[in-house]
């Protein structure tokens, strides 16, 4: 079966029962994409597919035959960082580091959906074209990553100094 | 994880021809069922990948929309008709999951989302009559702080776990299903079983049978209409109550209205005599009050969650009073 990951063709046989997580970490050897809880609670495991955000732990392999899947190891150039991990550095955006490469995979997903204009719970006005990055919206739209250590202060200032618009 | 093969559908036909011929599951987006199969409380021998048909949405002249089973949910809440037209729909499903877990799941896959009862997973420790039936129920006399409220059975006390169907519930929807047989369409309000001496069979979905659509009919009353969820952490968590309702006003009468409760039965609970007990009567406080007595009036609660009771009165009361104030 053939994927493109971070850009790259690979292709792997497996048993139908691998999700995409293990793919990943045990058949591609990217264990960058973390398995926090392995049922879709946590978002340790958030990947790009498409430029989209989802669980890999809840996603079975074969169902992304043929799509484009990006990692934390995809992001930046080599030996370069993404705009977005320098600023968790520079934010003290973690402390153990296990939840980080989730939390760095969707905020990027997150940033998509809001140039795209997706709603969220915290969107007051569901009619309009145009969502403001609030400290409410950047908190809802990331209640799927969890963060055990609590570094979620950090968190938040690094993706609204990449996402955020600067105020008026 | 049990094995199974997988097999994508190439048309909703095939899909049926093949999960007639095997003990098979459709597979959506996966993020119940994957989770399921891996608990081991769903062990199906073969997966017939769906996720790929019919999905989209289509507006109708007449103002209903046809919802394909197939849709994201995503799609679905980002959708300008059902933001403008049906807000309590985009509402219901934003209030539900996170947003990667949205972008994966389908709109079939939501509607046929088990209850996420603890004693319905721990497999190893635990009686439950869903998971073997004739075993027990362990929540009826335990931790049943989430449990239900409404419509329960000596059997069962679990609650459904969707938001997007206790929209749906409210706005009349229409699932639309096809399996050997044929097709034929059925009410979402009569699509889910309330558990009875049965609560293994949850949905009157038969053998190989199909979502392949959700339609809404047109509804004038759902301008002026929306979902609260009250749970436990601001996001990403379960109902413990939940109200979807629509209101359409006449000179402070209510011409028209629609209720429906989550978090409380084994089903989405549409609030059918809250609904009587309103039509026709002045917009007030006290009447949505009255309206929400008279729902619960027969509410049971059990050790835990006997605080859900009041909680559902106070949601749709000021529910219905943040609607009646509402411009539109």
């Amino acid at each position: 079966m053939q994927f493109t990951i971070n850009g790259k063709p690979i292709e792997r046989e497996f048993d139908p029962r691998t999700s995409l997580l293990d793919l990943l970490r045990e058949h591609a050897g990217l264990t960058g994409t973390k398995k926090g809880c392995d049922q879709g609670a946590c978002g340790a495991c958030t990947v790009l597919v498409d430029h989209e955000r989802i669980l890999s732990c809840l996603a079975l392999a074969v169902q992304y035959e043929g799509r484009s899947i990006t990692t934390i190891e995809g992001l930046a150039p080599d030996r370069g960082l993404h705009p977005l991990q320098q600023a968790f550095i520079d934010h003290d955006g973690f402390q153990c580091g296990y939840c980080t490469p989730g939390q760095i995979c969707s905020a990027i997903g997150m940033a998509e959906e809001i140039r795209r204009g997706t709603p969220s719970n915290a969107t007051c006005n569901l009619s309009t074209e145009r969502i403001q990055l609030s400290c409410d919206e950047l908190r809802e739209r990331m209640s799927g990553n969890l963060c055990r250590c609590g570094a979620y202060n950090g968190i938040v200032d690094a993706i609204a100094e990449v996402y955020a618009e600067p105020r008026e | 994880m049990n094995p199974f093969t997988y097999t994508r559908a190439l048309d909703t036909s095939d899909a049926i021809r093949l999960a007639s011929a095997y003990q098979a599951k459709y597979l959506g987006g996966g993020t119940n069922l994957v989770d399921l199969m891996r608990e081991t409380l769903e062990r199906p021998t073969a997966l017939i990948d769906v996720v790929n048909l019919s999905s989209g949405i289509e507006e109708r002249d007449d103002g209903s929309l046809l919802i394909r089973a197939a849709t994201r949910n995503t799609a679905l809440a980002e959708h300008r008709a059902v933001r403008t037209r049906f807000p309590v729909l985009a509402r219901a499903i934003l209030a539900g999951a996170s947003a990667q877990i949205r972008n994966m799941a389908t709109v079939g896959g939501n509607i046929l989302q088990r209850t996420r009862c603890t004693y319905f997973y721990d497999k190893d420790g635990s009686h439950c009559n869903k998971r073997v039936p004739g075993q027990g129920c362990d929540a009826i006399e335990g931790f049943n702080r989430n449990h239900a409220i409404l419509g329960a059975s000596p059997a069962c006390v679990a609650t459904h776990p969707s938001d997007m169907c206790v929209a749906l519930a409210a706005l009349d929807a229409v699932v639309h299903l096809r399996s050997t047989n044929g097709v034929r369409t059925v009410p979402l309000t009569q699509f889910h079983r309330l558990p009875e001496g049965r609560p293994e069979l949850e949905t009157i979905l038969g053998p190989a049978e199909l979502i392949t659509a959700v339609a809404l009919p047109p509804a004038a009353f759902a301008v002026r209409s929306t979902y609260r969820k009250v749970r436990d952490r601001a996001s990403y968590a379960f109902a413990l109550v939940s109200v979807a309702a629509a209101l359409e006003l006449d000179n402070g009468l209510v011409k028209d209205v629609r209720l429906a409760l989550g978090g409380v039965a084994h089903k989405p609970w549409r609030a059918w005599k809250a609904e009587a007990a309103l039509k026709g009567q002045l917009a007030t406080e006290e009447n949505f009050r009255a309206a929400a007595e008279a729902e619960l009036a027969e509410a049971k609660p059990l050790r835990d969650n006997g605080f859900k009771i009041g909680l559902a009165k106070r949601t749709i009361t000021a529910v219905l009073n943040e609607l009646a104030e509402v411009r539109v």
